[in-house]
């Protein structure tokens, strides 16, 4: 499965439409698995009381694989025409996706130490100048503008206190 | 009934507050941004918003939630007309008259037609709420867990029934929220179950986490592999073209009727709007004597569309309302915000919610009425809006959605999984595994299971429940019916044609 997947997954200009559809069908199969399987773990049939907890996710998890599986057959097996004709995602299209989600993924982490504030301070300035071609000053001053209008929305105004981070660096504002 | 328009006053009363007003007109405005924003639609934009209402009295927070909804069905017309980028599914049909017109100049008047009609349809579905839902409500107090269940069948079915994409993959997208929902404390045993050790998944997966990161974060990697080039008509609208405009609407009066009955027809059963403003189009384009001319910029291109889809938008709330089963994401979305509030959803918040349901009622009046005020004089700043560069706005929708994911429950994990939605929801939409019937299964998950297990404890395990007296039976056979129909029809076409079947 994985070696098929590989090989149809470059070929070239990008991910064939072809291969993702079965990569995907393949995962809803294990996810489906690992549902009906935990479930029949805890329990899937009738105690005394009644449905046991894993009674409901059990065929859940049965649906899941069925789905799947039909549509990993039509993937696999279906008409020869449908296949490779369309990308999933050209390789340029991947890069421009990436260059979003792969700084997303770091504001995140970034999230997790520093807090929202600064972490979207920098986010939003590193994004500017390394995406939009605007120059540090502008990134900076419109980074820390938005990070200050949440700060007075959230912290002052509605008084949802947001995450800080491990460091908590605006310790000092006091709240 | 006279009781019934006695309750409306009453909530119109109910409504009527200055602070209430106030909120109207901030939610219809923040609507109509969300709706003209890339990545911001009705169904994340209230579920980020949702967690700062929680301090307000739930009417005057549903007054405003519910307003951003009308705003963000408004504004999806605006990037239709304007950018020929339709900001939401049901809005993509506005697009084949709408942008035409726009680039023969006729922006304003596409505008004013589009905001006009979107206001009648919606009207008509408010005027219909109005009667119909305290009758379903009272209908389904007779409802026991087998009924229920029936009904949630019945609305999952018809996703699967209706839906455009592979029904196969609609059942594995569904099935996939369904699994999600139970992960988990069990309700009912207490039991944990699908966390595999891992304990702060013990809470589960909170769908307003999903509906962020899959509409949210998905649409953003969605719009950034098109790459973005924004080349909208401006807009100006004076009141000249607005009366200009209004004299010739009342000529499509035909056309509207039937769009609204069809965006009614449709909107209650769930995933409707999209379906009910292509069909509307459709039905106009064969019936009108223009019709050949449709997609060249009709202004009636532009009414039936957008008639349907608010139609439909709108009486999408009817079986929240009245039976807690939310006809499309957003009203899911609206749905958990009634849970958080403590009010339970159902028939019985007729009876025992009155200042609740009636003031939600009539705000759907008044905030269609300040939503048509807004957009129509406000048109030129939110189309201003989307000429920010997206390497701005990107960035800040991200934060803003990652603030939305933080504020649901303080969980510093939810923002991982909302980037693990996006991606999931990015993946999902390009190989057309629907997103709504996965995020009404996640919010419906625990209250279908619910119902399931209670029906089979009375039944002792035997299925025949379902199909024990005619109430049950019906809704299930309707279910079935719905379920199969695809391949009815399918069949039934080469019954009457057995040349074309070989």
């Amino acid at each position: 499965m994985e070696e098929n997947n590989e090989s149809a997954g470059v070929s070239g200009r990008g991910i064939s439409n072809h291969a993702a559809e079965i990569a995907v069908a393949f995962m809803f199969l294990v996810i489906g698995g690992v549902v009906a399987f935990d479930s029949h773990r805890i329990g899937s049939g009738w105690s005394s009381d009644g449905p046991q907890a894993g009674y409901f996710p059990f065929y859940i998890g049965l649906i899941i694989c069925i789905a799947s599986l039909v549509t990993l057959g039509q993937s696999l097996f279906g008409a020869a025409a449908s296949r490779n004709d369309r990308m999933f995602v050209e390789w340029s299209q991947l890069k421009q996706v990436l260059s979003v989600l792969v700084p997303a993924a770091l504001f995140v982490a970034g999230i997790q130490v520093i807090g929202i504030y600064v972490a979207a301070t920098i986010y939003i300035a590193v994004f500017m100048v390394w995406l939009g071609n605007y120059g540090w000053i502008k990134g900076i001053v419109l980074g820390f503008a938005v990070s200050a209008l949440f700060f007075v929305t959230f912290e002052v105004w509605f008084q949802v206190p947001l995450f800080k981070g491990a460091l908590d660096p605006l310790r000092f504002l006091g709240y | 009934m006279f009781e019934d328009i006695n309750a409306l006053f009453h909530g119109f009363s109910v409504a009527l507050t200055p602070f209430n007003l106030l909120l109207m007109f901030i939610g219809v405005t923040l609507g109509v941004i969300i709706g003209v924003l890339p990545g911001l639609g009705g169904a994340n934009g209230i579920a980020i918003l949702l967690p700062l209402t929680f301090t307000m009295p739930p009417t005057s927070a549903i007054i405003m939630l519910s307003c951003i909804y009308w705003g963000a069905l408004f504004g999806g017309a605006i990037t239709s007309i304007l950018f020929n980028i339709p900001g939401e599914p049901w809005s993509v049909a506005t697009t084949f008259d709408g942008y035409p017109m726009a680039q023969a100049g006729r922006a304003g008047e596409a505008l004013t037609g589009a905001f006009t009609s979107s206001f009648v349809g919606a009207f008509f579905a408010v005027v219909m709420i109005t009667f119909l839902a305290p009758l379903v409500a009272r209908f389904a107090l007779q409802f026991g867990p087998p009924e229920f269940f029936a009904v949630y069948f019945l609305t999952f079915c018809s996703f699967i029934g209706m839906g455009k994409e592979p029904p196969f993959k609609i059942l594995a997208a569904m099935m996939l929220g369904f699994a999600l929902a139970s992960v988990g404390i069990d309700t009912v045993t207490g039991q944990l179950r699908l966390i595999f050790g891992w304990h702060e998944l013990m809470r589960g997966f909170d769908f307003l986490i999903a509906v962020i990161g899959l509409f949210g974060i998905g649409e953003i990697l969605l719009s950034m592999e098109e790459g973005l080039s924004f080349s909208g008509k401006s807009a100006k609208i004076d009141p000249k073209i607005v009366i200009q405009t209004w004299k010739k609407l009342p000529k499509y009066w035909a056309t509207s009727l039937r769009s609204c009955l069809i965006g009614c027809w449709l909107g209650i059963t769930p995933g409707g709007a999209t379906p009910a403003s292509f069909m509307s189009y459709g039905v106009a384009k064969r019936i009108s004597k223009d019709g050949a001319k449709f997609g060249t910029g009709q202004l009636e291109g532009v009414v039936a569309p957008e008639t349907a889809a608010h139609a439909a938008g709108t009486s999408a709330l009817l079986p929240m309302l009245a039976l807690g089963i939310p006809g499309s994401p957003t009203a899911a979305v609206l749905l958990g915000g009634l849970l958080i509030w403590g009010l339970q959803p159902g028939p019985l918040l007729f009876i025992e919610q009155k200042d609740f349901v009636w003031g939600l009622i009539a705000s759907m009046y008044l905030g269609n009425i300040a939503g048509l005020v807004i957009v129509l004089t406000c048109v030129p700043l939110f189309a201003a809006i989307l000429r920010i560069p997206f390497s701005i706005i990107a960035p800040i929708i991200i934060v803003i959605c990652a603030i939305g994911a933080y504020t649901v429950h303080n969980a510093m994990l939810d923002i991982w999984f909302m980037l693990l939605f996006g991606v999931a929801g990015y993946v999902f939409k390009k190989l057309a595994y629907p997103l709504a019937p996965l995020v009404l299964a996640l919010v419906l998950g625990d209250r279908a299971e619910d119902a399931f297990r209670q029906s089979m404890l009375m039944a002792q395990g035997d299925m025949r429940i379902f199909f024990a007296n005619g109430l049950v039976g019906g809704i299930m056979g309707l279910s079935l019916l719905l379920l199969f129909w695809p391949l009815m029809a399918k069949w039934l076409a080469r019954l009457r044609s057995p040349n074309a079947a070989a």
